[in-house]
């Protein structure tokens, strides 16, 4: 077995102008998802939004320096994540297609097995 | 045999070293003992010892990283045809990967499938042979580290996932039909192993009635091989093909086909495709060619499946079915799609209708232009010939 990170990606906008029977419907969606892929799912979390990220970069002269928000400014940020177990991207696939991503997508990255 | 071979290692690149030193014991052995009776299978079983000596001798932990993964159970499929078509149903099904772009994924095919060097198939695509080899490899990786199945994908997810596939197919031959380079009209071994893979697919899946169209229009587009170049190996268009030379079984073989597939209702890109083609094979002569027929079918064709190459050739049909200045009136239409700015056809069909409409100083500019733009051999002189033919 191997591990994937589905990292979800989402319009951030749509998500802060969506109402509170919106929200519930999604986190029902979720809660839905982890009932029906309970033994894939090794973990998982939503995030804040990007504007409470912060970055950390090193400069030329190799010292750490730190700036507002986040890594890549794009359209669809990452606003959660789950990690599952799977046989192969096939079945990593099919368990991310149910991943609730209403305002945006999903991207599933094979996690590195170190020896 | 590659096939084969990657069964055992799960890893591209292993298989292929394995496959490169069964062929140098070949050598060494053979030209010592004499040719086996079945070189092909004492090379395949060369191969897999190696594959599985490798296999035995990795290290448990790294094979799990690097491997790729299997899956023994086939979800019911059967495949009667025998291991080797086994292997290379699997091995087309991972090539043709939604996860790789559509790009690498014919590529792979090439490279993989149809035993093209790099070199070779980095030509096909008209890139430098660093750069295929640069996209093979992370191509390769990919289906290491992401674990892409080796396997033929189960009945439910199947009807998703062959349309990737039957593209690749068609490419491929299409690749082998019409070589985009090269002095060679055609590719003979391309051809065969896009024929052999359509079959395949069709033995797989007999149900599926684009998969029985795509191994009908490769049967009826190659029942013309031999009809297609002269004795001076000169390219001979449809209009002047002796059809007598078009080869009979493929035909019957694939206008029952063509039928099957009609019957089973609304036809798709491939069904319309390979109906075109029965059109042509029914014609004994080129006079006789049903165009108002084929006009209808790419009308039809234009909506299952958009595309200015389509729209091309509904142009070419009409210069026939409605005379030259109709067609020609169709094509100019076609001259800002950026799709066709490299495409020697649209120029050579605008050649053509030009021609005929006595057009004769334009029609030999259109030619020149589409003599500029092919890269293969045949082609060219075929156009420099009317040209010649203009002067």
């Amino acid at each position: 077995m191997a591990q994937y990170l589905v990292l979800i990606y989402e319009n951030e906008k749509s998500w802060a102008n969506a109402d509170e029977a919106t929200g519930n419907r999604i986190l029902g969606e979720h809660n839905s998802f982890g009932e029906k892929h309970g033994a894939s799912l090794r973990g998982g979390n939503a995030l804040e939004p990007s504007m409470t990220a912060t970055s950390i970069r090193k400069n030329a002269s190799g010292e750490s320096v730190t700036t507002d928000g986040p890594f890549a400014e794009t359209k669809e940020a990452i606003g959660g994540y789950y990690l599952i177990e799977a046989a192969d991207l096939d079945a990593a696939l099919a368990v991310a297609k149910d991943v609730p991503a209403n305002f945006g997508g999903v991207e599933v990255r094979p996690i590195r097995e170190m020896h | 045999m590659l096939a084969a071979t990657i069964r055992i290692t799960r890893d591209f690149d292993v298989a292929e070293e394995c496959v490169q030193d069964a062929f140098a014991r070949a050598l060494a052995t053979w030209s010592q003992q004499g040719i086996p009776a079945n070189p092909g299978a004492w090379l395949t079983t060369v191969a897999r010892r190696c594959a599985i000596d490798i296999g035995r001798r990795r290290d448990v932990a790294v094979r799990s990283q690097r491997f790729l993964v299997t899956d023994d159970s086939d979800g019911g499929l059967e495949v009667t045809d025998g291991e080797f078509e086994d292997d290379r149903l699997r091995l087309i099904f991972t090539c043709c990967h939604p996860s790789l772009a559509t790009d690498t994924q014919v590529a792979l095919a090439l490279r993989m499938l149809c035993g093209l060097s790099t070199a070779e198939v980095a030509k096909a695509f008209l890139v430098k042979e660093s750069a295929m080899a640069a996209r093979l490899t992370r191509a390769k990786k990919k289906i290491a580290l992401a674990r892409i199945p080796y396997r033929v994908p189960e009945r439910a997810e199947l009807r998703g996932r062959i349309d990737a596939v039957l593209l690749v197919i068609h490419l491929l031959f299409t690749t082998g039909h019409t070589s985009p380079v090269g002095e060679n009209l055609t590719q003979a071994d391309l051809v065969e192993r896009a024929l052999d893979l359509a079959r395949m697919l069709h033995n797989l899946l007999p149900d599926d009635a684009e998969a029985t169209s795509l191994l009908a229009l490769i049967l009826l587009t190659d029942s013309r091989r031999g009809a297609r170049v002269g004795s001076g190996g000169e390219f001979l268009a449809l209009a002047d093909q002796d059809r007598s030379k078009w080869h009979r079984d493929s035909i019957d073989e694939g206008l029952t086909l063509v039928g099957e597939s009609i019957r089973r209702g609304r036809p798709g890109r491939f069904t319309l495709m390979a109906a075109v083609a029965a059109v042509h094979s029914s014609a004994s002569h080129w006079d006789e060619t049903d165009w108002a027929e084929i006009v209808g079918l790419y009308d039809l064709l234009l909506e299952a499946w958009p595309s200015p190459v389509v729209a091309l050739n509904r142009a070419v049909a009409l210069s026939f079915a409605e005379g030259p200045s109709v067609g020609l009136a169709a094509l100019d239409e076609l001259s800002t799609e950026p799709q066709l700015s490299t495409y020697p056809y649209l120029a050579a069909a605008r050649g053509d209708c030009l021609e005929r409409l006595e057009r004769f100083i334009e029609a030999r500019e259109a030619f020149e232009e589409a003599a500029m733009l092919t890269e293969n051999h045949v082609e060219r002189d075929f156009l420099h010939t009317r040209i010649a033919q203009l002067s």
